[in-house]
């Protein structure tokens, strides 16, 4: 297994304890190849951030919900994190991970003209879970989630991104990949079956 | 480590913010403080939080300026159009059958949300019997509160929302155009009331029959979550009307059973009687 402390990180990865995912513009087609993957015994919490228009409802959890055999949720505030559960970010809120393992929401500024902002989530859940966090950055027309990949490696953490050339739009694991060159770019195939390894488990691929 | 020597410093910031100058920010939602303290590092030139906390003790001027780093002020007028829809068409009608009234908008930033009520209360036929308390911890937000002056590029985003509030006016009926920005009517805040109140530290001073307090319990930890809203209890009248937050609920707060949902997905909930 490739660990992380390549360039400089501070610590070598430790058993995976939580997973987290964010992508823009293509990126729905791109998780449905990873989120249904994921086996009914995975036993990580999977946090999910995508670019959304901010007041429209989002459809998320309908899209998925009957596609996975994980249960699917909008994220809630003060939420305590349950292993084997996939949480997506709700519309016009950032998602944070605290360092006692719930959620918070807020409603601060836009990162990268984006609320819910990829970094915010990754930053956050870097300081809660360290090297223990698995972290995956999806196609998008954005630089969102560069600046948190790096904190992810930074921490020791696992990097993952979708090979630009599988992307749909290819900015946004571009801008991942410079920001965190020991990140291991990958197509969506092989990511959910990164992850379910990372659980210890494999992925039921279809 | 290093992770864990920042926790450390991150509390005695807080405490020392706290000891000194009584700004209790120590049961809010650590990720998001930390992350704006990073921040606040960055323009204050410290290269620590321990740099910065020194600064602090030794230098009062400082307080109001990391304040508003740790109060996040991002508001909007007439935000969740569908929120104040149902203020309109399922509570005011309740509010209707009270000779007078009180209407408390706690943490009120810079006033977008009580112009908005303002506002409402007047297309509906209730300003004149209304008195509003406008409060927050943050006093430079208070100040333009009461100035009711907003950048002319954000007046677009406030038309809409007004309109998909159900508007029965058009908003310019309210502002002139003024130092570059709009100037709300000062006639919208003649019934309000500014002060400086904190839900963590201070306590009850009225009787309301609405509050609304939107994106600010997001802010807090549970517990500081059921202190404000034990407050909203203490301050309604029976029957009275607490709007929160889109994503904030009663979903796990200690007061759950002093409520009833009354528009559950506009987070809208009635005091029980
Ligand atoms: C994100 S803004 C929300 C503004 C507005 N209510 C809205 O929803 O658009 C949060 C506000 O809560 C205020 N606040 C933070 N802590 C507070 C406290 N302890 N007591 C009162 N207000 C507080 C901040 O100063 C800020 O104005």
């Amino acid at each position: 297994m490739k660990t992380s402390n390549l360039s400089g990180s501070s610590s070598a990865s430790a058993p995976a304890e939580c997973i987290v995912i964010g992508g823009s513009a293509g990126s729905i087609d791109a998780l449905i190849n990873i989120l249904p993957a994921l086996p009914r015994d995975f036993a990580l919490p999977v946090l999910v951030v995508i670019h959304l228009p901010p007041n429209e409802r989002s459809l998320l959890a309908e899209i998925f919900g009957p596609r996975c055999q994980l249960p699917v949720k909008e994220a809630e505030d003060k939420e305590p994190l349950a292993g084997g559960t996939i949480y997506f970010a709700p519309p016009n809120y950032h998602l944070l991970v605290e360092s006692d393992f719930t959620l918070s929401l807020s409603s601060d500024e836009p990162v990268f003209y984006s609320r819910p902002a990829i970094d915010i989530l990754f930053e956050t859940a870097a300081d809660a879970y360290g090297n223990g966090l698995r972290a995956v950055v999806l196609t998008g027309a954005s630089s969102d989630g560069a600046a948190g990949l790096r904190a992810v490696h930074r921490v020791g953490g696992l990097c993952f991104v979708q090979r630009p050339d599988t992307a749909e739009v290819s900015l946004m694991p571009q801008s991942a990949l410079e920001a965190c060159p020991a990140a291991r770019s990958l197509n969506v195939q092989q990511i959910a079956r990164e992850l379910s390894a990372q659980a210890g488990i494999r992925p039921h691929l279809t | 480590m290093a992770a864990k020597t920042e926790e450390i410093e991150l509390q005695l910031l807080l405490e020392a913010l706290y000891q000194q100058y009584h700004y209790d920010f120590r049961g809010y939602s650590m990720a998001s403080v930390k992350r704006r303290v990073a921040q606040a590092l960055v323009q204050f030139k410290c290269p620590s939080i321990s740099a910065l906390q020194e600064k602090l003790l030794h230098d009062p001027g400082l307080v109001p300026h990391l304040v508003a780093y740790l109060t996040v002020q991002v508001s909007e007028m007439f935000r969740d159009p569908s929120y104040y829809r149902a203020l309109r068409e399922n509570v005011i009608p309740h509010l209707k059958t009270y000779p007078s009234l009180k209407v408390w908008v706690a943490g009120c930033s810079a006033g977008e949300e009580l112009y908005s009520l303002a506002i409402l209360f007047r297309e509906e036929g209730l300003e004149s019997r209304t008195i509003f308390y406008a409060t927050d911890i943050n006093a430079d937000a208070l100040k333009k509160a009461e100035l009711g002056i907003y950048d002319l590029d954000r007046v677009a985003l406030f038309t809409d929302n007004h309109r998909k509030s159900g508007g029965k006016s058009s908003l310019s009926d309210y502002y002139t155009a003024a130092y570059g920005g709009v100037k709300f009517d000062k006639t919208l805040r003649e019934r309000t009331v500014f002060s400086d109140h904190s839900l963590v530290s201070d306590s009850v001073f009225a009787e309301v029959h609405l509050v609304t307090c939107r994106n600010v319990l997001i802010y807090f930890n549970r517990e500081l979550q059921d202190r404000a809203i034990g407050l909203f209890e203490d301050a309604l009248v029976r029957r009275g009307f607490m709007g929160l937050g889109l994503k904030e609920s009663m979903h796990f707060s200690a007061h759950t059973d002093s409520f009833t949902p009354f528009v559950l997905d506009q987070r809208i909930y009635q005091k029980k009687g």
